[in-house]
């Protein structure tokens, strides 16, 4: 590289990378550690090696409702906000309209606001309407903070959609619900399992919304918040915190493999047809 | 907040088109076509935008309206008054906390965005064929849980965690220190670490966009290292600066987790303040006054900031 661009690789801009990486990763290999470590706080010297704490997650009904009421919001929101996204993105990319950009800036809103206040504003008006608070409440509020993220992946996803190929196919005497399973729905398919994950992992690690719009029902960030107030606990979340570690980091590197697999198939698809 | 995720790349190239930084080529049609187009484009996104008028665009009225109201005991006097604003700024508590919030989050972008820039630098001029393992490997602890990279900071920071029973071993301190945890410094620390990978993407799109003929041409003509890293690369990395800086600053000042878990006393921040309206004791317009006066200057401070984008965009023009 060096002399490209009068660009010279300097000899010390890797080891400052490298030391931001450490930054970066040091605070969250620690949890594991201290997850097996066979002592109730979290100090050096480590004091042995247990599986202990992993152990007393199995029998704990409360954590194990917060799970399940975790994944029930998770797919619940990552198809409702999806699905809302599509045909937003779908208005944007493929139409053009008036007050376009007002709507859009109203759906991207959520980024631009502190999350506390989207969360105080729909504690309002569920108990202004008298509402119960519930799972229901907690799914419509993080749709909401979940729809830009969904937007934005798949209006990038669809941009790059070439319509004359739906014409052609049409021409060529494809039927519309054909030409959608045919030739739309192949093209965008990457685009919006992205979103449902993105969508999916948001809602999952979701603190706020949840806190307030959660009633008696925690999600597993509630639940987790509630369990740091005692000192004792504290193993237990962290072995419960690396196991949701080691899940996400799962999801995202089979969500990057998928998506280098359909990006490779693209570039040589491109290069066949040449 | 979890926002903090690879999702962000994709707003991050997003983003400069919706703050107006860049402009779209205009779409052909004929009339007739433009007004089916219309019907169409609007049929189609209404689903959506009703969902968002319902519970975003109201709500977020409600709460204006009810910062101008009043509380006696249980029952909302809906007469104007602007009293809640006046306590949200005069009251020495929460304009405290006001301020204390903002300085925060400013400081918190600064920090962030500066040690962030050289990172996004390197990845886009030396990352070669490996640029996206190393952008895979910034946003990997982004999609870890936002509570549970809070909670490892306090086991770092605490009077018997990690760094103080470090040094203590390695016999560099006989005492372990204090002053570590609970205190704006802590919040400050924390929050640079959550928000690190959301500083690096969006400056390294802005150094991607840039044509490396033009370094090369300020090179040529003379210009060392520095003078062509100020007088090229840094004017035209400032739209992803900008937004990196956004995105760090708007999300922060009204975090909640932060604050509670590491701040302290001396850490509290303005979130703390409106969540203690809403629960017991609770005074729903003044805690309404408060997110509404927070909304603003954040507003106030973003829209200052793309402003002068803009006009140093033209500028350069």
């Amino acid at each position: 590289m060096s002399g490209r661009h009068g660009i010279r690789k300097s000899r010390w801009l890797p080891v400052y990378v490298s030391a931001y990486l450490v930054f970066l990763y040091l605070p969250i290999l620690l949890l594991p550690i201290f997850s097996f470590n066979n002592a109730a706080s979290t100090t050096f010297p480590l004091a042995g090696f247990t599986t202990k704490w992993y152990a007393s997650l199995w029998g704990n009904a409360a954590m194990l409702a917060a799970a399940r009421n975790s994944l029930i919001v998770g797919i619940c929101v990552s198809i409702l906000s999806t699905g809302l996204a599509i045909c937003a993105a779908r208005a944007v990319t493929r139409y053009k309209f008036r007050g376009q950009r007002a709507a859009t800036g109203l759906l991207m809103a959520p980024l631009f606001l502190p999350e506390i206040i989207v969360a105080v504003s729909l504690l309002m008006i569920v108990l202004q309407l008298g509402l119960e608070l519930s799972l229901v409440t907690v799914i419509l509020g993080q749709t909401v903070f979940c729809l830009p993220y969904a937007l934005s992946v798949l209006i990038s996803g669809f941009d790059g959609f070439d319509r004359s190929l739906e014409e052609a196919s049409l021409d060529l005497g494809e039927t519309a619900i054909g030409t959608f399973r045919r030739v739309t729905l192949p093209v965008v398919a990457p685009a919006i399992i992205s979103s449902l994950l993105v969508s999916f992992t948001i809602s999952l690690d979701e603190f706020i919304l949840a806190f307030f719009l959660s009633g008696t029902e925690p999600t597993l960030p509630v639940y987790i918040w509630g369990q740091l107030r005692f000192a004792a606990k504290l193993p237990s979340v962290l072995a419960l915190g690396s196991l949701m570690i080691a899940l996400s980091i799962l999801l995202v590197a089979t969500a990057e493999i998928l998506r280098r697999r359909a990006e490779n198939r693209l570039k040589a698809g491109a290069a066949a047809h040449g | 907040m979890s926002r903090h995720r690879a999702a962000r790349v994709a707003l991050m190239v997003a983003l400069p088109g919706a703050i107006g930084v860049e402009s779209k080529p205009p779409l052909a049609g004929s009339r007739r076509w433009a007004a089916s187009d219309e019907a169409k484009g609007l049929t189609l996104i209404s689903p959506t935008l009703l969902y968002a008028l319902a519970l975003l665009f109201l709500p977020v009225l409600i709460v204006i309206a009810y910062s101008f109201w009043s509380q006696d005991y249980l029952t909302i006097d809906r007469s104007f008054t602007l009293e809640n604003y006046r306590v949200a700024l005069t009251e020495p508590i929460y304009r405290d906390l006001l301020w204390r919030s903002l300085t925060i989050s400013l400081a918190v972008s600064l920090i962030t965005v500066t040690f962030s820039y050289p990172v996004a630098w390197f990845i886009s001029f030396h990352g070669g064929v490996h640029k996206n393992l190393w952008l895979f490997l910034i946003t990997v602890p982004c999609w870890t849980s936002y509570l549970l990279r809070v909670m490892s900071w306090k086991v770092i920071l605490g009077y018997q965690g990690v760094l103080n029973t470090g040094l203590m071993s390695t016999g560099l301190i006989d005492q372990p220190v204090t002053t570590l945890l609970y205190n704006s410094n802590a919040v400050i620390i924390t929050l640079v670490h959550s928000w690190a990978a959301f500083a690096i993407l969006p400056i390294y799109v802005s150094l991607e966009k840039i044509d490396r003929s033009l370094i090369e041409a300020a090179h040529d003509l003379g210009d060392n290292k520095v003078w062509s890293f100020l007088r090229v690369t840094l004017p035209l990395s400032l739209p992803g600066v900008i937004s990196a800086f956004l995105i760090v600053m708007i999300p922060t000042v009204g975090d909640y987790v932060t604050p509670k878990l590491v701040g302290g006393k001396d850490g509290v921040m303005i979130a703390t303040a409106i969540q203690a309206q809403f629960g017991k004791g609770a005074n729903w317009p003044l805690g309404a006054a408060l997110s509404v006066t927070t909304m603003v200057i954040v507003s106030a401070m973003a829209g200052c900031m793309v402003l002068a984008l803009k006009l140093f965009v033209r500028r350069i023009k």
